[in-house]
């Protein structure tokens, strides 16, 4: 059996005084998609931003193919190959498709200034299989559509060979077409090895994508569950009601 | 690549085709034609003072300071700060700098005037990284820290010499200023000239075949031809003027002004520093969404410290030109120079929300305020009513600039 992705180990995270992430366990197997799914305010945010390195967590420890993982920032948690997609997407919107995919991690000239030819070709290549009908690579991102916005911040994070990919609420924000698109994409990283943390608060969304679904309430973990050995409206109790449907425990 | 190039170089030009195919910014295109309407205006009213050699030459003196700090702030407002500090630190600075040739060690020759320079640019460039630390590492907002400053650096500029004025300055020092013998004269006003004339087209050339390399699109070449003209002309029109102006008795030309020469390296600098860097395009993405900067990796609190650090630089070459044109240091020098140069910089199109300006922009917006301020004192205006003037352009400027944005997207 090869060694999990990820592993999270009883991770704990406080703001002030609130428990905002309590003792929660999640792992992650390659070519694997897991849902998180939970209300608003469940943590499953936090859960997530504590592995992209975005927040530190109180306690607790996450391996990363086996081996203890030090993320203190989202700059150690790319060297892992953990990239996030935001549900607020990140994009700096004064900034051109080319410029946000690369933020952080531009292309260099030999004399030190940034590469923008190089950077915008590249971009237009990883654009092309994404969504072939983009072509505003040189406009500011904020007149971009929705769905227009989304392929970029996608392509920002398959572009530097992600191992682990966090989708929040990836398709929150776009209309059937664009989300139908997401879908096919997230089976094709699947397919290529990439195991996927599907983050959402509607069961629909990742019923259909996700081989498990973790459920998060109040901070805590009701249960982790294979897709197929439930329904969705089993899964909807899950989350409504805290009750793991297995061994019967609630979460208050 | 030819197969793919835009369809405008072969369908008839209309007028909307011919500006698309030109690829222009219109928006920077609009302020040249305002500076040129000011210009033409105030020739007229004036009858014919204001477009001689002689006053266009003083004019791009005068702007230097100002325009070279302009270019600072742009990183600043770009970034979603604000610096109310860098008149009264261009006075502390001043001070600082002819203290060091004139008291602690005159006669020393070039030495004196060396050491002036390093050491106000160290002392600018310290309170400016010291002021982006209490900013990003101690979280106090950019207006508290820098309106402190402003109190601070202009108190310490008058205890510094008690308010004595300091003088005389070093000659060498001096020719910063611009004054008399502050100009390079009509050869190598013309090399300078010339050069740039071939930069400009080495740089058309090269950035059109890296375009071609990559498969960006590219302009036609009539496009190409002509924008490049825009860019020479006035380079040339420039050299010319500056060597029109002859020197009082002598009638030896001055040619370019070295304060004048200074602003445009830091506008080349500062452009390059912008456009062309990590530092620049982080500076941008804190503006445009500081989270996202955040989340994708960037320091923002060390790029924080920095953009203060470049800003108290370019004081300090401010206060170089002020105090070397007053030949002498006051306590009083660069006085509300913190609102010309917020102002420049917002007239020159920086979004006070943040994430939008260009330094180029912030230069002509300098530029376009001494404009206004030169012509009212050849009209004979009283110094308190140009305020009134200014501050109404300002507002006007800003609305205008708010209103072409969204009428454009």
């Amino acid at each position: 059996m090869t060694a999990p992705l990820v592993e999270m180990r009883d991770i704990s995270i406080q703001f002030g005084g609130v428990r905002a992430v309590d003792g929660v366990s999640l792992d992650l197997m390659p070519g694997e998609v897991v849902g998180l799914l939970g209300h608003n305010g469940a943590g499953k945010s936090t859960l997530i931003k504590i592995l992209s390195g975005a927040y530190q967590a109180s306690s607790g420890e996450i391996r990363v193919n086996g081996e203890p993982a030090d993320i203190r920032s989202t700059r150690d948690a790319k060297k892992y190959g953990i990239e996030t997609i935001y549900q607020t997407l990140a994009l700096a919107d004064n900034i051109d498709a080319a410029g946000n995919l690369f933020l952080g991690r531009e292309l260099m000239t030999p004399w030190g200034t940034l590469d923008e030819e190089r950077m915008a070709a590249e971009t237009r290549g990883v654009m092309q299989r994404l969504n072939p009908n983009f072509r505003n690579l040189t406009t500011p991102v904020r007149s971009l559509s929705g769905g227009q916005r989304q392929s970029v911040a996608i392509a920002r994070a398959i572009h530097f060979n992600a191992r682990i990919l966090i989708m929040d609420e990836p398709t929150a924000a776009l209309g059937p077409a664009e989300t139908r698109m997401v879908a096919d994409l997230i089976r094709q990283l699947k397919a290529e090895g990439i195991g996927i943390f599907l983050i959402s608060h509607d069961i629909h969304d990742v019923y259909d994508l996700a081989d498990r679904c973790a459920v998060m309430k109040n901070g805590k973990m009701v249960g982790v569950v294979r897709t197929k050995d439930l329904s969705k409206d089993d899964i909807l109790g899950m989350i409504i009601m805290g009750k793991n449907p297995v061994t019967g425990a609630v979460v208050y | 690549m030819t197969a793919t190039s835009p369809a405008t170089a072969t369908t008839r030009p209309t007028a909307r085709g011919v500006l698309d195919a030109l690829d222009l910014d219109t928006r920077m295109l609009a302020m040249v034609g305002a500076l040129g309407v000011i210009w033409v205006v105030f020739d007229l009213v004036t009858g014919g003072v204001f477009l001689t050699p002689r006053n266009l030459w003083n004019l791009a003196v005068q702007t230097s300071s100002v325009a070279t700090m302009a270019t600072g702030m742009v990183l600043v407002i770009v970034a979603r700060y604000i610096d109310l500090s860098v008149g009264a630190l261009l006075g502390l600075t001043g001070m600082v700098m002819a203290v060091i040739q004139a008291r602690w060690l005159p006669g020393m020759g070039d030495i004196s005037w060396i050491a002036a320079l390093v050491g106000g640019a160290l002392l600018a460039g310290a309170v400016g990284g010291l002021q982006g630390w209490w900013i990003a590492y101690r979280g106090v907002p950019a207006f508290i820290v820098t309106l402190a400053g402003l109190l601070i650096y202009r108190g310490l500029a008058w205890w510094m010499t008690s308010g004595q004025t300091v003088a005389p300055l070093n000659p060498s020092f001096e020719v910063i200023g611009g004054g008399l013998d502050g100009s390079i004269g009509a050869f190598w006003s013309w090399v300078l000239g010339i050069a740039a004339v071939l930069a400009l087209v080495a740089r058309a050339v090269h950035a059109r075949r890296r375009r071609r390399q990559f498969g960006c699109l590219t302009r036609p070449l009539w496009a190409e031809a002509a924008v490049l003209l825009v860019q020479v002309v006035p380079v040339i029109a420039f050299v010319m003027v500056m060597n029109a102006y002859l020197q009082p008795r002598t009638g030896i030309p001055m040619g370019i002004p070295v304060p004048v020469l200074i602003v445009i390296a830091v506008t080349l600098v500062m452009t390059v520093v912008a456009t062309r860097t990590r530092f620049g395009r982080y500076v941008f993405a804190i503006g445009g969404n500081p989270e996202a900067a955040e989340l994708s990796g960037i320091n923002v609190k060390r790029i924080t410290v920095w953009i203060f650090v470049v800003m108290g630089l370019l004081v300090a070459v401010g206060a170089a030109i002020a105090t070397a044109r007053l030949k002498a240091g006051l306590n009083a020098t660069g006085e509300l120079d913190e609102l010309r140069v917020i102002a420049a910089a917002v007239i020159g199109g920086t979004s006070l929300a943040g994430g939008v300006g260009t330094i180029f922009g912030a230069v002509l917006g300098a530029l376009t305020m001494q404009s206004l301020q030169s012509g009212m004192v050849l009209l004979g205006l009283p110094s308190p009513m140009q305020n009134v003037v200014i501050g109404a352009v300002l507002v006007f400027a800003v609305w205008l600039d708010q209103s072409y944005r969204r009428g454009k997207l």
